[in-house]
């Protein structure tokens, strides 16, 4: 039965499950437990799993994530919350040079089934270091695998996916989303795979987490002006799922990529060599990106301006279209 | 004197002393209390000396023939344990089987006391593969070449244990996490010790402080002895004459069993002294004197116990001989044996990058394996 929740209602819900599911799953981080975490999304699982199981832990990132290596040795399955996207650096070495290679230097002795969920993006007037979008520091890095939800029916079912997964998964959640309502229902469908989310043949916008909703919403205005958009979410960063991208572009003939972070090197850069090469004479134009700008993710009171937002992605669009 | 400082300093001792078992002139001391008040002593059969000698002796001996090896051209690189041999016997031998070692790099010794095919590290130095043993079956991690992420691993294994009731009796498991001086300036390290203390796990740091990171000396990372950085995240810290394998033992198993019993985390300092080069690409005539690794040549850990040995009449001119002629025999097989390591198919490097693999790395594997093909044939 589909019930309507929020973002992060979902989420909360899918760790619920996942701590019902499998007595290894523990959840630890920074205020997770009494408080359930600054954004809620541990609400109640302390008090119903105790704290061995979700664990008020110091303030350390790296101790985080370095001693949850230590519980996944020792047969844990631990979700690690970093509080916000601007203070996982901290943990970054651990992240890199531990969790994502260990598997690999062990000749696939050890495993690693460790969640690293960081509520990213921006729109919610933060101070500095809680809007930012790592994501593609994590995507660069082999080793880990990389998703991110942008619905909560996604949220609950791919929050329990990635738990279950053998794999090291960096879980991003869009924070800005949190609060938005939905339909949850768990899905089967695979963790790693992008999804259609609205039919188009005009042209194709990819978007991940906090985007996906800009570009249906663009998808939506476009149509009025009799422009049929396809939008596809792409859920999964590392691996990217881009099959049905190829699929859509071929069809549609233009491409643009939305995602928040810096555009320099984003994942707009990768998508946009892979479809290039993939479809280089379906399309009409060249991919085009619509990102943060090349600047620190700057005060508040501009984000909006900085932000990809559904004019940004139509004047995007507008420029596949004459070119 | 300082809180935590020994009353007996033992011989040839830093300020504030540390516990030694056996004194660099081969001299037994018969029990050291330590500054809380516990006793540190060993009781051990003269077999079992033997074997300490016997390990100490072979350990030396096989390190030597990597040496030897990297500058033959045989290994990328070398990190010896030169030295630190009594420091690392000690604490090997000091763990029982239950007991997790989280080692760094130059931790062959604890590796051989652990009963691990001494080759396997061979295969991180030759370039052959990143680490060959499994942590599990050994209770011996990886090595960990990132200076100090290995601490934060041994912490988290260490709460698994309280977690999984593993502690509070004689037969608890613990935790023994391996490190140098340098790496007590890392972040990771003192994170390991805030969590250790918090989470009162049952583990315990055992840090060589072999007076150097590379070329910089203790001094460049500490202005209080190492041992002492324990009492402000509250937990006990001990000194040891690093290059007393009996000593290390007493100290090492005394704190291993502490923490079994649930009494929570130990610092240990094993005072010794690195006697070769941090690893073979390092010259250390640029930064150290050699008065300096002169004065500690007499304070060597085999000679000490030979001295004894010989003192006791628990060995003879006919067994050191004897123990001689075994290490080198094992020298010489793990020779042959390294130079027969092979190198990987090159294929084999898209390996183990997943559990169950990624539809990227498998697509670039093929693509590498059809680029390959198209060599067959030539001479390339």
């Amino acid at each position: 039965m589909a019930e309507m929740m929020t973002l992060g209602k979902a989420l909360n819900a899918g760790l619920r499950k996942a701590l019902e599911d499998d007595p290894k799953v523990v959840i630890m981080g920074e205020d997770v437990g009494k408080l359930g975490g600054v954004f809620r999304i541990t609400d109640g699982l302390q008090k119903d799993f105790g704290e061995d199981r979700v664990m008020d832990t110091p303030l350390a990132e790296s101790g985080i994530v370095g001693t949850a290596v230590g519980l996944a040795i020792r047969g844990y399955r631990p979700v690690c919350e970093i509080q916000f996207d601007g203070f996982v650096f901290p943990a970054y070495n651990q992240i890199v040079t531990q969790v994502a290679k260990m598997h690999y230097r062990s000749l696939g002795r050890l495993r690693l089934p460790i969640v690293i969920r960081i509520p990213y993006g921006g729109g919610i007037g933060a101070v500095e270091h809680h809007s930012e979008s790592p994501e593609a520091y994590f995507s660069h890095t082999p080793g880990l695998k990389v998703v991110t939800c942008s619905n909560p029916s996604d949220a609950y079912t791919m929050i329990q996916q990635a738990i279950r997964s053998d794999d090291p998964v960096v879980f991003f959640e869009p924070k800005r989303r949190y609060w938005e309502k939905g339909e949850v229902e768990f899905s089967d469908f695979p963790l790693h795979a992008s999804r259609v989310v609205r039919e188009g043949t005009d042209a194709t916008v990819l978007a991940y987490g906090p985007m996906v909703k800009v570009a249906t919403d663009a998808a939506s205005a476009a149509a009025e002006d009799g422009r049929s958009l396809e939008v596809i979410d792409l859920r999964t960063l590392s691996p990217l799922d881009l099959g049905p991208v190829y699929a859509s572009v071929r069809k549609t003939g233009r491409c643009v990529v939305v995602h928040e972070a810096p555009g320099n090197l984003g994942l707009g850069a990768e998508i946009a060599a892979r479809v290039t090469e993939e479809c280089f004479y379906s399309l009409e134009a060249p991919v085009l990106r619509v990102a943060g700008y090349d600047i620190p993710y700057p005060a508040a009171r501009v984000e909006e301006e900085y932000l990809p937002d559904l004019d940004r992605v139509l004047d995007a669009v507008d420029r596949a279209f004459g070119w | 004197m300082a809180k935590g400082d020994l009353e007996t300093v033992g011989a040839d001792a830093p300020a504030g002393g540390y516990v030694q078992l056996l004194t660099p002139d081969g001299d037994r001391v018969e029990r050291v209390t330590g500054p809380d008040g516990t006793e540190y002593s060993v009781d051990f059969t003269d077999a079992e000396y033997r074997t300490l000698y016997r390990d100490l002796v072979t350990v030396r001996r096989l390190d030597a023939e990597a040496t030897a090896l990297q500058r033959q051209g045989e290994l990328g690189i070398w990190a010896s344990l030169l030295g630190q041999e009594a420091a690392q016997v000690g604490a090997g031998r000091a763990m029982r089987p239950q007991d997790m070692a989280f080692p760094t790099y130059r931790e062959h010794g604890v590796l051989y006391t652990r009963g691990i095919d001494p080759i396997m590290p061979f295969g991180l130095f030759r370039g052959v593969n990143q680490g060959g043993w499994d942590p599990q079956e050994y209770k011996f991690n990886q090595y960990t070449i990132v200076i100090g992420a290995q601490t934060l691993h041994a912490t988290g294994y260490a709460m698994g244990i309280t977690m999984d009731g593993k502690t509070g009796s004689a037969d608890g498991e613990a935790v023994i996490a391996f490190f140098g001086d340098g790496a007590t300036s890392q972040g990771d390290v003192n994170e390991a010790f805030v969590w250790s203390g918090v989470y009162h796990a049952p583990i315990v740091f055992f840090c060589q402080n072999n007076q150097y990171a590379i070329s910089e000396p203790l001094e460049r990372q500490t202005r209080i002895p190492l041992y002492r950085r324990s009492s402000g995240f509250g937990f006990p810290g001990v000194r040891v004459d690093g290059n007393d394998v009996l000593a290390t033992f007493a100290v090492t198993r005394a704190a291993l069993d502490n923490a079994r019993q649930g009494q929570g985390p130990t610092l240990i300092e094993a005072y010794t002294y690195r006697m070769g080069a941090h690893t073979s690409s390092d010259d250390p005539t640029r930064y150290r004197i050699a008065s300096e690794v002169e004065s500690w040549k007499v304070k060597d850990p085999i000679s000490r116990l030979k001295a004894f040995l010989e003192k006791q009449q628990v060995g003879d001119a006919a067994f050191f001989a004897e123990v001689d002629e075994q290490a080198k025999a094992e020298a010489i097989a793990l020779r042959e044996r390294v130079l027969e390591l092979q190198d990987p198919d090159p294929v084999t490097m898209f390996d183990h990058v997943y559990p169950h693999g990624s539809p990227e790395v498998d697509a670039q594997r093929e693509a590498f394996q059809r680029y390959q093909a198209t060599f067959e044939g030539s001479a390339h």
